[in-house]
């Protein structure tokens, strides 16, 4: 027993159960804390020169898109944990983390399509990193679309699993085709898709500047808006568990029937 | 006459298409009816037609082999076939692997042949047929072995169809955008031709191993 690891430990759902019941409502405490205090401090903090008070889109923009970003490194973790180590909870974390991830990425999107309005005059432009974004947003999709129209539960599981394995494989193909990637050590210079239509004006190849009173607001809302995440997620995994243990007690109920009606006419 | 159960199944699965009928024409008018339906809606500006012809027959194309992915698993499915090849001899990636080359070659090279073909209705650029096939015929393996795994994954799914375009077409954003940047490389001065073209390649590649690994897995767990 002293030799197991934590998640070993944590495979057993009835421990995961009383731990995550113990620990979720100070995460989530924590996460409302720290969300608030970032935001407010993104209220007060000054506009932007330039961008004006458009900038506190971002501190909901950015963290959004990090988050969609670690959701899907969590459902990919996840599916290699059910595929190879076949852990107890792996499925019911990748099956939690997907529609939160994708709440995320679709919250990016949006975000960003406000922000682009004012700035660059419309809701849309197939800029490159919108249009990865968006095809990570169709990823997440058709992992639930997978999950949910196959009716044997542990089979959906799997195969959900091995289309995350895969989407995490093709995904940096995706994004390098739509993004460019540029490895000067290597000599290796790819150019983004879209540099043929449109020039890049807004995203500067010589990296974020951003002042302190605007970075240190970003940087609390990144972690309230994580912990957010892992509050939900956390939330999610707890009732995926509930909902399969009231499954379970259906249809022992309804094999107990069937049982009693095939007993009552010998009697 | 002894031949490897790779090229049995692959010679099968040829002679099947080939004899069922309706799978490559299907897909050949599906092909035709897209592209004759395109210039109703855009207009008949052969002008804007000429410049993204290359685009549009790309994208039917995807539409075009997607609708005879389907089929792959299927009918060896439904009549049990499937599961004998699972317990066969011959690893169920070499069994993808076959049916994935079979419909390269059954859906993929007639596709990309009745291209520029299409081409003379989109007003495609004479200069543009060889480049259009090349990329095409180099580019529509990934279509067939990434489309394997789509078509392993949905084969107890309901509404298989639709869900399999859901799912296989973001994976095509990579080929999709390197043939048509091989495509305007070639035409266009000042672009090149062959680092897109290489990078098709290399995609087409990629996919003939990652499509048999993760397809077979994904039959080996339904056929469990």
């Amino acid at each position: 027993m002293t030799n197991q690891s934590i998640t070993q430990k944590l495979a057993n759902p009835t421990r995961f159960m009383s731990l995550s019941g113990a620990i979720l409502p100070w995460l989530a405490g924590l996460a409302v804390a720290v969300i608030v205090f970032g935001l407010y401090r993104g209220w007060t903090a000054p506009p932007d020169y330039q961008q004006g008070e458009t900038i506190r889109i971002m501190y909901i923009h950015v963290p959004a898109a990090w988050l969609a970003m670690l959701g899907y490194a969590l459902v990919a973790i996840s599916s290699f944990g059910l595929l190879v180590f076949r852990h107890p909870l792996a499925d019911v974390s990748a099956k939690a983390a997907a529609p939160i991830g994708a709440a995320f990425t679709l919250l990016a999107l949006v975000t960003g399509s406000l922000w682009g309005k004012p700035m660059w005059g419309t809701y849309w432009v197939w800029d490159a990193r919108l249009t990865s974004v968006l095809m990570l947003f169709f990823l997440y999709l058709g992992l639930m679309a997978l999950r949910s129209s196959i009716e044997e539960e542990t089979l959906a599981a799997k195969l959900t699993a091995v289309l995350a394995l895969v989407g995490v494989i093709i995904l940096p193909f995706i994004k390098i085709s739509v993004e460019g990637l540029s490895v000067p050590w290597l000599g290796l210079e790819i150019p983004a898709w879209n540099t043929l239509h449109q020039p890049s004006s807004v995203f500067r190849s010589d990296g974020p500047k951003i002042h302190a009173s605007q970075l240190y607001p970003l940087l609390y809302c990144a972690l309230g808006f994580t912990l957010l995440f892992f509050a939900l997620h956390m939330k999610g995994m707890r009732n995926e568990i509930l909902r399969r243990r009231v499954k379970a007690l259906r249809i022992a109920e309804v094999d107990r029937a069937r049982a009693a009606e095939a007993a009552a006419p010998a009697e | 006459m002894a031949m490897s159960p790779f090229f049995t199944l692959l010679r099968r699965d040829i002679t099947l298409a080939l004899r069922e009928g309706g799978a490559i024409g299907t897909a050949l008018g599906f092909y035709l009816i897209v592209i004759a339906m395109l210039p109703l809606g855009l207009g008949p500006d052969l002008n804007l037609l000429s410049r993204i012809a290359p685009g549009l027959l790309w994208i039917a194309l995807l539409l075009s082999a997607l609708l005879s992915l389907g089929r792959m698993f299927e009918t060896d499915h439904e009549d049990g076939s499937l599961e004998l090849l699972a317990i066969g001899g011959t690893p169920l990636e070499l069994v993808a692997a076959a049916k994935a080359l079979a419909h390269w070659l059954t859906t993929g090279i007639p596709l990309a042949l009745l291209a520029p073909l299409l081409g003379i209705l989109l007003n495609l650029d004479l200069s543009a047929y060889g480049v259009l096939v090349l990329t095409m015929l180099v580019g529509t393996p990934a279509i067939s072995f990434l489309g394997a795994i789509g078509a392993a994954l949905t084969l107890r799914a309901r509404r298989g169809g639709l869900l399999l375009a859901l799912l296989i077409l973001p994976l095509y954003v990579p080929t999709l955008i390197y043939g048509i940047q091989a495509i305007s490389g070639a035409l266009l001065a000042g672009q090149s031709f062959w680092p897109s073209f290489l990078i098709l390649a290399a995609l087409s590649l990629g996919s003939l191993v990652l499509g048999p690994l993760a397809a077979a897995a994904a039959l080996r767990i339904q056929l469990q």
